[in-house]
């Protein structure tokens, strides 16, 4: 620090920074992809071991044996389901009963903002029903959940019968020493948050629900099954929770340890395990599952309903049956066993999860990248900005002082009138502008869909998402800087270099909660934000700008993420699903309290209109 | 008052022959009993009670009491009561838990011992008594059991008694007067087993039961010292016809009592009576259900109650308990206790009561705030439970940070929270019902209420778990050297950057010349060179 404490040192750095700003910034920039690149190479990834002692030897011996009943209660749940044609809650409760639980209901309601069109609901209304295996002797201080999402279609039988005989099995033994909690949930995950936030008596989300008559202390962790099939080629796993969040990586080693016990064929993001990590194949493979990951992550939306579970702090995962046309099948015992075994072991735990790794990436299965290695790679990307900015502030600064010219910028050096500090008057306006848009791009889509459908002729969720894109087109329309100054330069420098710091700030914080999305971001955002300027090819900024906007960064995610699933789009099915997502992000935020939707909103389309703004600077 | 208990107990595992019966001195008495109960659900309650009599001036002299093979001694006596248990509360069996008084908590390990029983304090100390205490021990897993060999304590047999759904074991000591004038003291002892045995587990779902069944062992023999050795089996009828059940061998006697508030027909059998074991030199009581009851919930209870925590993350939560009247149209007041560790600072102005969606004023409230690592929050209060309502009562709190060494070896399991304590006069089901007023005599319509019409409950809500905010312990070393390294390095240096400004000096130049001149130049008042 000696080194800008010395005014001659300083200036010889403030020199090179002005010098090589450029090539900095592409280096920076290069360095950070390119270590995100290096995350599948095997110095940067690791195995994964598990971290928990009380988990740790494989001593259970799985003694499941019921695929013949949980066939027939799955046989006898369809065609119940199929008569009611709702969730048959008298005949789950009759059979919970029968396998000795003790059995609750809960009804809920749920009026959405605006119809869902992906999933054909608006007022929604069912009942969760839940069965409690109570430990022998203890207390019910703390549960495990073992929990089945029954959606309004006629999937997941499979699961609930799995689940029933796994309580009938687990009822007959005398081990247990947490109380275990069998949920089966209406609407899939809307039925989970309303027991969730029963459970925990709170509302996060305006939900109405009956409160819970039984309860079963702490949830320490959670498993979601999904099965729609009576025998299964592979099993999938499901870690990516609401806003990012994820379970804590012993969860998944206990996962892929029965995995592997049972000889069960498991995947990640529907991709296998690559065998060879020391060859190039095995990387490149384990690229394709991370990126999968990245993507899904950045979504923050809860992939299954185990997503919900993160937010009260309970570890949780999804397990996904996978029945496709491989030669090899497992029945529902290999399953089952898979889940007692997990379920064992959980109940030996003495404290939450809390060993391994909570902020991780996933190349594989058996492959981790920890936090202490992934960050940098932002990290990189976000000295960009920093670097621009201290440019920035340099010119700035001297132009005001007059000190001296900056010795020979490469490039256009900007002759810069000198005039008596920065006119923070002119940055006024197009802030204000750009956050009101913001918030009526927040605000209004939900709130004015009525008006919208009076007058024009389209649905209510359409008319939410044309009005979301209108906003977004309209806020690029705007007349941003009223204010006229004398010096134009230093007008455009001084909002280029705020919409540069609130950009970093922005992205340093998402990337800490939610890495993947602030990498996203930045990728996109970064060299165009670097880049705008009101002189030179503007039309190219212009298009670029557009192009690395956050509703053209979700486009191009859907289109990257049909590609790595090996399923391409085209041009109108990616309009449609880019429509849907849109649809589903606003709803999401207000059924479950997803947060990228505010974020985007009110964080980060007005920090990109601000640089917009700089573009067309007069 | 906890404090002012001198009384200090020590264990002494003794390791010699002896039985629960066996060893009882000359002068004391026995009494044992078995109470079996079936359950509506087809479970079975078994509740085993030894109370031993001992006429011995304790306070004088410090003095063994023997416990089967472990032995207490008090060194230092007084005349208080004392009693513990290691009991799961559990709501939903109609079981009696300990009904004790105060008890220092240096106590607990030393009853945990003799209970061979594992447990931990949810506070770090006691807090003072209020009009109710609360001395069950929130965690207690039990370890292992030795016991022995005659009358009743032949059942025992610990494999069996594990395989239970419900588990609970108290004992307390009491000084009872010897004559009217209490001139002089003896000493009680009771020693309470209760367990109840799974229908689901052990019967495989049928509902019939025998001794032999339960325990795997038949009652061969009285306990030779025991003044009083008896069965009792609860042969009341929950439907209104009789003869749905049929206890094998037919009782000797039977005896009518209000439990509880409802009126119960116990079956007895009693060891000494040798006519009852001479027959077939073993007696294994048999019950057998001549019409099955209906696979039904067990009758709920007119009071119940549930706790729980509420909230997520780790900054605040709130502490929510439902208590239950389901009386059709009594309401009765309840005085619930809770003893809050300190860590959970409470916020008193929180605290809400609700019923029947209306705000509920509690007619007493005494709270005394809890002092950081001295003593806990206890806030104590009467309420009116309206007939036929759920109350709410709430109270936030914040979740202490603790010092760093106070964290127990296992902090991410979160730390418990001691049950609330209920305490009601409940209206019983005898008074409720108008039949009963049919065959009373005439002159109860005088006196209309009679002793029966209430009876006195105490409920422990569940034990919580809660998690505070708890450091990663896994590195504080690492990440204490980084930080204090980070802020020695870069603080001064920033601080200097932030507030000062610097400005190159011009290098002197110029020797003693230069600076006469502008000596000269100062004095005639001229700017220097």
């Amino acid at each position: 620090m000696g080194l800008l404490s010395d005014p001659v040192r300083r200036r010889a750095l403030a020199r090179l920074v002005l010098r090589l700003n450029a090539p900095l910034c592409v280096l920076s920039y290069v360095a950070g992809i390119a270590w995100f690149l290096a995350l599948v190479f095997p110095p940067l990834t690791q195995r994964t071991y598990m971290s928990e002692n009380a988990m740790g030897s494989t001593m259970v011996e799985e003694q499941f044996a019921g695929g013949d009943r949980a066939r027939a209660f799955a046989r006898d749940f369809a065609a119940h389901r199929k008569k009611s044609g709702a969730l048959p809650v008298a005949w789950l409760e009759r059979t919970m009963r029968s396998v000795g639980l003790e059995v609750y209901t809960q009804s809920f309601s749920r009026k959405l903002p605006f119809p869902d069109e992906t999933h054909e609901r608006y007022m929604v209304s069912g009942t969760n029903v839940y069965g409690i295996l109570r430990a022998p002797r203890a207390a019910s201080t703390e549960s495990l959940v073992l929990t089945v999402p029954c959606g309004s279609d006629s999937t997941n039988s499979q699961a609930v019968g799995l689940l029933l005989a796994l309580a009938a099995h687990f009822r007959g033994q005398i081990y247990w020493a947490k109380d275990i909690v069998f949920l089966v949930t209406e609407h899939d995950l809307l039925g989970t948050e309303a027991w969730l936030e029963a459970y925990h008596d709170v509302n996060v989300t305006g939900m109405q629900s009956s409160p819970l008559q039984g309860r079963a202390g702490a949830i320490q962790a959670a498993v979601a099954l999904e099965l729609s099939s009576d025998v299964v080629t592979s099993l999938d796993v499901a870690v990516e929770g609401l806003n990012g969040q994820l379970p804590n990586l012993d969860l998944l080693n206990l996962f892929q340890t029965f995995c592997q016990k049972g000889g069960l064929l498991c995947t990640l993001q529907g991709k296998l395990q690559p065998e060879d990590w020391t060859s190039l194949d095995g990387p490149l493979q384990g690229l394709q599952t991370l990126l999968l990951m990245v993507l899904r992550q950045a979504s923050g939306r809860p992939h299954g309903s185990h997503g919900l579970f993160l937010r009260y702090r309970v570890e949780a995962l999804t397990l996904r049956g996978i029945n496709s046309f491989r030669q090899y099948k497992y029945d529902l015992v290999a399953v089952g066993k898979a889940l007692e075994g997990m379920f064992r072991k959980l109940n030996h735990l003495l404290e939450r999860l809390h060993q391994s790794f909570f902020l991780y990436l996933l190349p594989g299965l058996s492959r981790f990248v920890s936090i202490g290695l992934y960050m940098p790679a932002v990290g990189f990307l976000l000295l960009v900005l920093g670097l621009k900015a201290l440019e920035l502030w340099m010119q700035l600064h001297e132009a005001g002082m007059g000190l001296e010219e900056p010795g020979g910028a490469p490039g256009p050096s900007v002759p810069l009138p000198p005039s008596q500090g920065v006119g923070l008057a002119s940055l006024v306006a197009p802030l204000l502008i750009s956050q009101a848009m913001g918030l009526a791009l927040y605000v209004l889509p939900v709130l004015g869909q009525h008006v919208a459908t009076q007058h024009f002729p389209v649905a209510e969720a359409e008319a939410v998402v044309l009005t979301l894109l209108a906003i977004y087109a309209a806020g690029l329309a705007l007349p941003h800087n009223t204010h006229r100054t004398q010096a134009p330069d230093r007008g455009w420098m001084a909002l280029k270099l705020v919409a540069l710091i609130y950009l970093a700030l922005q992205l340093g914080c998402i990337a800490l909660t939610n890495f993947s999305l602030g990498f996203l971001l930045a990728t996109t955002m970064v060299p165009t934000a670097a880049l705008a300027k009101p002189h030179g090819p503007r039309t190219l900024y212009a298009a670029l700008l557009v192009l690395t906007s956050p509703a053209a960064t979700l486009l191009g995610s859907l289109f990257l993420w049909r590609e790595l699933q090996e399923a391409p789009l085209s041009l109108a099915e990616g309009w449609q699903l880019f429509l849907a997502a849109l649809a589903q992000g606003v709803l999401e935020h207000h059924t479950y309290g997803a947060l990228l939707f505010p974020l985007l909103s009110l964080g980060l389309y007005p920090c990109w209109l601000l640089f917009w703004n700089v573009l067309f600077w007069k | 008052m906890a404090a002012a208990m001198p009384l200090a107990l020590l264990v002494l595992l003794l390791l010699g022959p002896g039985g629960w019966c066996l060893a009882e001195p000359p002068r004391d008495s026995l009494r044992e009993e078995l109470v079996i109960t079936p359950l509506p659900s087809g479970d079975v309650a078994a509740t085993f009670q030894f109370r031993t009599r001992w006429d011995s001036e304790l306070q004088r002299e410090g003095v063994w009491i023997n416990l089967g093979r472990s032995s207490v001694m008090s060194s230092q006596g007084s005349s208080a009561p004392l009693s513990t248990s290691s009991t799961p509360p559990t709501q939903s069996l109609p079981l009696p838990p300990s009904n004790p008084w105060v008890w220092p908590m240096t106590l607990t390990t030393t009853f945990c011992a003799m209970l061979c029983c594992r447990g931990r304090w949810s506070a770090p100390k006691t807090s003072p008594p209020g009009r109710s205490s609360c001395p069950v021990v929130p965690r207690a897993s039990l370890i292992s059991f030795h016991l022995l060999q005659a009358g009743l304590s032949v059942l025992l047999k610990a494999d069996r008694l594990f395989h239970t759904s419900y588990h609970s074991q108290a004992v307390h000591i009491r000084p009872v007067c010897r004559n009217a004038r209490c001139t002089s003291i003896s000493w009680e002892l009771r020693q309470t087993l209760s367990v109840v045995f799974d229908a689901f587990i052990t019967g495989q779902g049928k509902k019939d039961w025998s001794l032999f069944r339960m325990f795997s062992r038949t009652l061969t023999e009285p306990c030779p010292l025991a003044s009083e050795s008896r069965v009792y089996v609860d042969i009341t009828t929950y439907n209104q016809d009789n003869e749905t059940l049929e206890v094998h061998p037919p009782p000797t006697t039977t005896y009518q009592d209000v439990i509880l508030g409802t009126r119960k027909t116990y079956a007895i059998y009693d060891l000494l009576d040798t006519a009852m074991i001479n027959n077939s030199r073993n007696l294994n009581i048999q019950l057998k259900w001549k019409r099955p009851p209906e696979n039904e919930a067990p009758p709920v209870p007119f009071l119940h109650a549930q706790r729980y925590v509420s909230g997520y993350g780790l900054q605040k939560g709130e502490l929510s308990t439902l208590l239950y009247n389901t009386h059709p149209y009594r309401a009765f007041p309840v005085l619930l206790l809770d003893t809050v560790p300190w860590y959970l600072r409470l916020y008193v102005h929180t605290l809400t009561i609700t019923s029947k969606g209306k705000e509920n004023k509690p007619s007493y409230i005494h709270y005394q705030p809890a002092q950081d690592r001295l003593q806990p929050h206890l806030l104590e209060m009467l309420i009116q439970l309206p007939a036929n309502s759920v109350t709410k009562v709430s109270i936030q709190f914040e979740r202490a940070l603790l010092k760093w060494t106070e964290y127990t070896p296992d902090p991410n399991h979160g730390f418990y929270v001691s049950p609330s304590v209920l305490s009601a006069l409940v209206p019983s089901m005898v008074a409720a019902k108008p039949v009963d007023w049919e065959e009373s005599p005439l002159f109860n319509s005088l006196f209309p209420v009679s002793d029966g019409s209430n009876y006195f409950v105490r409920l422990y809500t569940e034990p919580l778990l809660v998690n505070l905010p708890t450091p990663d312990f896994s590195m504080p070393y690492n990440v204490i050297c980084l930080t204090c390294t980070v802020v020695a390095v870069c603080y001064g240096s920033f601080y200097n950057l932030l507030t000062r400004t610097f400005h190159i000096e011009e290098p002197r130049t110029g020797g003693l010349a230069k600076r006469l001149a502008n000596l000269i130049r100062r004095a005639r008042g001229v700017p220097p060179l």
